[in-house]
C-alpha cells in the first residue's frame, strides 16, 4: 500500500490567551488512513484537531505557531484563506449540530455556498453525499422534513453527509460518537471503516475502545503533548512509554 | 487497589499454585522412576485432575477478564500469557504422568542399568519449569532468555541417551522392551523442558511484546 | 444520623407552615400588582367606554367634546410607529451584529457596549431634547413627523440593540461552526444561519420597544408636537399629533366631556399595545414552530 503524508504538523504550540495549549506537537498522517488522537479531557486534543482546518481561529484570543502542512502547503502561512482550508478539510463535531432546515437543505448547503444553483446538480449531490453516509435510505422520503426530527446517531450521520457534500479530502471528526448510543456509534464506526477508501480521517475520542476499533495510527496526547504516536496495534498491545501505558490500561492519575 | 489489579494478582497467584504443583508431579515422577517407587507414581497419576482443574479455572478467568474488562497493553499480554503458560503447564502435568506409567511398567522387570543422565536430565528440565515460572512472577525477561538457552543442553542428553540405549539394543535385545521404555521418558523429559521453554518465551513476550518464539536467541 | 420520628415530624410540620406563609406573601404582592391595574383599567372603561364609537374613532379634534375624535391622533401614532420602526429597525439589529459577530473584545466595543446600556435607562424627555436641537433646529426638519420618528427610533436603539444582541447570543456556537466548517464566511454565516434563528427574539424585543415608544408623550411634546390637528399627515414634513398627546392634552381640558375623551382614547391606545404585543407573541410562536417543525 502507498503511504503519502496528507497532513503533517511541525512544533505545533497554540495558545488560549495565556493558556498554552498544545505544546511542540510533531506528527504527520497518513492520506486514507484513520488517525485517532487519544488522551485524558484537557490534553488538547480537540484544540489539536481544530488547529488543522483553522476553526480555532474564530475563538477569541486564540493564537497558534508552527506549520501544519497538507500536501506540502502551508496552512497557516500568510495569504492562505480559511475558507479554502475548510472547503478541503471537513469537519463533523461533537454534538450532532445539524441546521434547523429540511435534510436537503442541510446537505446543499455548502454545494450552495460555492455557487452551485442547478436543481439538478444539487439532487444528485445530495443523493450522493447522503448515501456516502448511509443515511439515503432512512431519508430519501422525507428530504424536506426537519433535520432536527432525525435520532441523533441519524443527525450524525447527516452531519457527515453535509460535510462530504463539499467534497473535501480530509474528514476531521471531534468526539463524533459521544453524544450516541452504542448501536448509533456501532453504525458511525462502520461508515468511518467504508469511508477510509477515498477519505484520510482524522478522529478524537475519549472512547480508547473506539480508537482501537476505527485508527490505523493512534497518537496519546497528554497536558498539551504528544506523548506517543504509533500503529494503534502497537498502542494498544505494547506502548513504549510507561504514561501511555498507564492511561491504556486505566491506571491512569 | 483496582478490583481489575486484584483480579490480576489473584490469576498470577493460581499461575503459581498450579505451577508449584507440577514441578511437584515432575520431581515425583523422576523420584519414583529412580527409586522404584510404584505408590508415589500412583499419588503423581492421581493429582493429575488437580491440574486439569486449575487449567479449566485459568482458561474460564482469563476468557472472563477479556469480556469484561476488555484489557489492554501489559494487562492483555499478561492474560493471553497467563492462558498459554497454564496449557503448557497441564502438557507438562500429563508428561509427568506418562512418566509414572512408564515407570510402573519398569517396575515390573529388572532395572536395566543404574539411572545418571536421567535424573540430571530432570534435574535441568525441572529448574526449567522453576526458573520459568520465577520469571513470569517477577517479570524477568533475561532470566527467561536463561531458560530458553538451557534447553539445548536438555537436548544434547536426550541424544546422548537414546545412543547409549541404542547400543544396549543392540548388544542385547532381551532389553529392547525396557530400553524403548526409557528412551520414551527421556523424549517425555525433553518435551517437559520443551513446554517450559514455551513459558518462558511467553514471559519474554509479556515483559516486552516482543515474540521470540520460532526465532535463534 | 437517625432523627427520631416525632422530631422529624415536628421539623416537617414547620418545615410547611414556613411555605405555606411564603405562598400566601406571593399570592398577596400578586394580587395587589394584578389589582391596581385593573382598577386603572376599570376607571377608564367606566369613564370612556360610552363614549368609543366610529364617530370618534374618524372625527378630527373638536371644542366641543361630544363631536371630538381622535383620528388625526391614531393616524399620527400609526405613521409615527411605522416610521420610527423603519428607521430604529435596520440600524438596531446592524449594530447588534456588528457588536456580537465582528466587533470582538476590544476596548472600544466594551466603551460602545457600556454606553448603550447605559442610554437604555435615559429618561425619554433627554431624546426629546435632544431631539429638538439635533432635527428640529440644526437639521431643520421642524417639528415634523420626520422629526418625531427620528426622536423615537433613537429612544428605542438601545434597546432593540440590547435584546437583538440577546437574541443574536442564544444561537448556539455549533451552529456558527458547522457553517464555517463547510466553508461559509461571516457574512454567509450570518445571513444564512444565525439571522434566521435569532428573528424571532429580534421581533420580540424590537416589538416590545415600539410598545414602549407608542405610549411616550414627553419627548414629542418636548420637540413641539402640535396638540390641536384637523388634518392628516401628507408627508414626512408634515406637522402631526399622537394618542398620548391627544389624551394628554383633553386631559389637561376642564371640561367632564373632555375627561371622559381622554379615557375612551386610553383604551384606544391599550388596545393598540395589545395588538402589537399579541403580534410579538404570535410571530415568535410561529417562527418557532418553523424551527422545530
Amino acid at each position: 500500500m502507498d503511504e503519502t503524508t496528507a497532513l503533517e504538523v511541525h512544533d505545533l504550540n497554540a495558545w488560549y490567551g495565556h493558556t498554552q495549549a498544545l505544546r511542540n506537537m510533531s506528527l504527520s498522517m497518513m492520506e486514507r488512513r484513520i488517525t485517532a488522537v487519544i488522551g485524558p479531557s484537557g490534553c488538547g486534543k480537540s484544540t489539536f484537531i481544530r488547529c488543522l482546518n483553522r476553526i480555532n481561529d474564530l475563538m477569541p484570543g486564540f493564537r497558534v505557531a508552527g506549520r501544519v502542512l497538507f500536501k506540502g502547503q502551508d496552512l497557516y502561512a500568510p495569504g492562505v484563506d480559511p475558507i479554502e482550508i475548510r472547503l478541503r478539510i471537513g469537519m463533523v463535531f461533537q454534538k450532532p449540530n445539524p441546521f434547523p432546515k429540511p435534510i436537503y437543505d442541510n446537505v446543499a448547503y455548502g454545494p450552495r455556498l460555492c455557487g452551485i444553483k442547478e436543481r439538478a446538480r444539487l439532487d444528485a449531490l445530495v443523493e450522493e453525499s447522503l448515501k456516502k453516509a448511509a443515511l439515503w435510505d432512512e431519508v430519501k422520503d422525507k428530504l424536506h422534513h426537519s433535520a432536527l426530527a432525525l435520532s441523533g446517531g441519524q443527525q450524525q450521520r447527516l452531519c457527515i453527509a453535509r460535510a462530504l457534500a463539499v467534497e473535501p479530502e480530509v474528514l476531521l471528526l471531534d468526539e463524533p460518537c459521544s453524544a450516541l448510543d452504542p448501536i448509533a456509534t456501532g453504525r458511525i464506526e462502520e461508515l468511518l471503516l467504508d469511508l477510509k477508501k477515498n477519505y484520510t480521517m482524522v478522529i478524537v475520542t475519549h472512547n480508547m475502545q473506539q480508537a482501537a476499533r476505527v485508527s490505523d495510527t493512534t497518537a496519546f496526547f497528554m497536558l498539551g503533548q504528544l506523548v506517543e504516536f504509533g500503529p494503534t496495534s502497537q498502542i494498544f498491545t505494547n506502548p513504549r512509554d510507561k504514561v501511555t501505558e498507564d492511561y491504556i490500561t486505566g491506571r491512569f492519575g | 487497589m483496582r478490583v481489575f489489579d486484584e483480579e490480576l494478582t489473584a490469576l498470577k497467584e493460581r499461575i503459581l499454585r498450579m505451577g508449584a504443583l507440577v514441578e511437584t508431579q515432575v520431581a515425583n515422577a523422576i523420584k519414583a522412576l529412580v527409586e522404584r517407587d510404584t505408590e508415589l507414581a500412583k499419588t503423581v497419576i492421581a493429582t493429575d485432575h488437580q491440574v486439569n482443574a486449575y487449567d479449566v479455572e485459568i482458561d474460564e478467568e482469563c476468557i472472563r477478564l477479556i469480556a469484561l474488562r476488555q484489557p489492554t497493553a501489559s494487562d492483555l499480554r499478561f492474560i493471553t500469557t497467563a492462558m498459554k503458560i497454564s496449557t503448557d503447564l497441564e502438557r507438562m502435568s500429563d508428561l509427568a504422568e506418562d512418566i509414572c506409567e512408564r515407570a510402573l511398567e519398569l517396575t515390573e522387570e529388572p532395572q536395566l542399568k543404574p539411572y545418571i543422565d536421567i535424573p540430571r536430565m530432570a534435574e535441568c528440565a525441572r529448574t526449567m519449569v522453576k526458573e520459568a515460572l520465577d520469571a513470569f512472577v517477577n517479570r524477568n525477561a533475561d532470566l527467561a532468555r536463561k531458560v530458553c538457552r538451557s534447553d539445548a543442553f536438555v537436548d544434547d542428553l536426550t541424544s546422548q541417551i537414546f545412543r547409549e540405549l541404542l547400543s544396549y539394543m543392540i548388544e542385547d535385545p532381551q532389553t529392547i522392551r525396557r530400553a524403548i521404555r526409557i528412551t520414551f521418558v527421556a523424549k517425555y523429559i525433553e518435551r517437559i523442558a520443551d513446554h517450559a521453554t514455551n513459558v518462558a518465551e511467553m514471559v519474554v513476550y509479556l515483559v516486552e511484546g516482543k515474540i521470540i518464539r520460532h526465532t535463534t536467541i | 444520623m437517625r432523627i427520631e420520628a416525632h422530631t422529624l415530624a415536628r421539623m416537617l410540620s414547620r418545615r410547611r407552615r414556613m411555605e405555606l406563609g411564603f405562598k400566601a406573601l406571593a399570592v398577596t404582592t400578586l394580587a395587589i400588582a394584578l389589582g391596581s391595574l385593573a382598577l386603572l383599567l376599570l376607571d377608564a372603561i367606566a369613564d370612556g367606554a360610552g363614549r368609543l364609537s366610529w364617530q370618534f374613532l374618524t372625527s378630527f379634534p373638536s371644542r366641543k367634546p361630544e363631536e371630538a375624535g381622535i383620528l388625526s391622533a391614531l393616524v399620527g401614532t400609526v405613521c409615527l410607529i411605522l416610521l420610527t420602526a423603519v428607521f430604529a429597525f435596520p440600524i438596531g439589529v446592524g449594530a447588534a451584529i456588528y457588536l456580537e459577530e465582528y466587533a470582538g473584545k476590544s476596548w472600544f466595543s466594551r466603551v460602545v457596549e457600556v454606553n448603550i446600556s447605559n442610554l437604555a435607562g435615559v429618561p425619554s424627555i433627554i431624546y426629546g431634547l435632544l431631539g429638538l436641537e439635533l432635527f428640529v433646529r440644526a437639521m431643520g426638519f421642524d417639528r415634523s413627523l420626520l422629526s418625531g420618528a427620528l426622536t423615537m427610533a433613537l429612544l428605542v436603539l438601545p434597546i432593540i440593540i440590547i435584546s437583538s444582541r440577546e437574541a443574536l447570543r442564544t444561537v448556539p456556537r455549533s451552529i456558527r461552526e458547522a457553517s464555517f466548517a463547510l466553508g461559509a464566511d461571516r457574512w454567509q454565516t450570518i445571513w444564512h444561519q444565525v439571522l434566521p434563528l435569532a428573528l424571532p427574539g429580534i421581533l420580540t424585543g424590537s416589538i416590545l420597544a415600539f410598545s414602549r415608544a407608542i405610549g411616550e408623550a414627553a419627548p414629542l411634546i418636548t420637540i413641539g408636537a402640535l396638540t390641536y390637528v384637523a388634518f392628516l399627515p401628507d408627508g414626512l414634513f408634515a406637522p402631526f399629533t399622537a394618542l398620548p398627546i391627544q389624551i394628554f392634552n383633553w386631559v389637561s381640558r376642564p371640561q367632564a366631556g373632555f375627561h371622559a375623551n381622554a379615557a375612551a382614547a386610553i383604551l384606544v391606545l391599550l388596545a393598540v399595545l395589545l395588538l402589537m404585543n399579541a403580534l410579538a407573541v404570535f410571530l415568535r410562536q410561529r417562527y418557532q414552530k418553523r424551527l422545530n417543525l
